[in-house]
């Protein structure tokens, strides 16, 4: 297992090689150890066309690529990790507008990982979403 | 944003077929997935995602996104509220497991079950397999908030 890349070439790297990051339009800024994901507003991501409001799977998918983004952040090698399970709670409608998501890693753990994420639009004390999910870790080598 | 009135229909009026059609296959984010309805029965639904290279959540095993599942599974058990005769408000929250990942390149299909009703909640069970329903790639537990329901 490779050791010798830095956290942003880490997430740089998670982020080009899944399909379905590039299908969500969801991009990711790293300022120290401390990682915001952003997902921009864009018409394909609407559930609902009489609020407007995204779709609640939208929301917990970018959740949860958020989890997996922050933990090819920590983690060296190549693969990403696997979820096991999620528990999304959804707090508020998601507005056709951009949403920023952040996760904590709970418990970085050699097999299994605990990572929680909230997402928000305008404002991070009112957030839309939040997940609880457990991860499998990448084997080394 | 225009709100043609099969929409409505299909979010609000008592669910025929082609309502249901509707819901799965003409929201942008069910139509960008490429969504396909699969049946309804008395509080049950089915919907149908076709693989695509695009969908992909890890390239080196062409298995489908889990994100892709997590919508399905919402939607199927939105659909399924609807074919219990209920108005799904919201999702108040989804809690899936992932059994094993899916095989490479495989086509996904949701079942979802509104197995309980009140006043103001929906409660569905909801899995989502890749060809034998017995053995799934995932399961879905839901509490959704209804319209009507005073909530």
């Amino acid at each position: 297992m490779s050791v010798e890349t830095t956290p942003a070439e880490r997430l740089a790297a998670f982020l080009a090689r899944t399909p379905y990051i590039a299908f969500l339009g969801m991009r990711a800024e790293l300022a120290g150890d401390e990682m915001t994901a952003i997902l921009p507003f864009s018409p394909h991501l609407i559930g609902n066309t009489l609020l407007p409001a995204l779709h609640g799977g939208v929301l917990g998918a970018f959740m949860e690529m958020t989890a997996l983004a922050q933990l090819a952040v920590i983690t060296g090698g190549p693969r990403p990790a696997k979820t096991i399970d999620v528990t999304i709670d959804y707090l508020r409608p998601g507005r056709a507008m951009d949403t920023y998501a952040r996760a904590e890693i709970k418990k970085a753990g050699r097999r299994i990982s605990s990572v929680h994420v909230e997402a928000w639009q305008e404002a991070r004390a009112k957030p839309v979403a939040a997940i609880r999910g457990h991860f499998q870790m990448p084997t080394a080598g | 944003m225009v709100k043609p009135p099969d929409f409505i229909a299909a979010m609000t009026g008592s669910l025929d077929e082609q309502a249901a059609r509707h819901m799965v296959t003409r929201t942008p984010q069910t139509e960008a997935l490429g969504f396909q309805f699969v049946s309804i029965s008395e509080a049950r639904g089915a919907i149908r995602v076709p693989w695509r290279a695009d969908l992909v959540g890890d390239p080196e095993t062409g298995v489908i996104a889990s994100g892709v599942v997590t919508t399905l599974l919402d939607h199927v058990c939105g659909l399924s509220i609807r074919a219990a005769n209920a108005v799904p408000q919201g999702t108040l929250d989804l809690r899936i497991d992932y059994m094993r990942p899916a095989r490479p390149q495989a086509d996904l299909v949701a079942d979802g079950h509104c197995y309980k009703l009140t006043r103001t909640i929906a409660f569905v069970r909801a899995l989502a397999h890749d060809g034998d329903p017995d053995d799934p790639v995932a399961t879905a537990q839901a509490a959704f908030a209804l319209i009507g329901g005073g909530a």
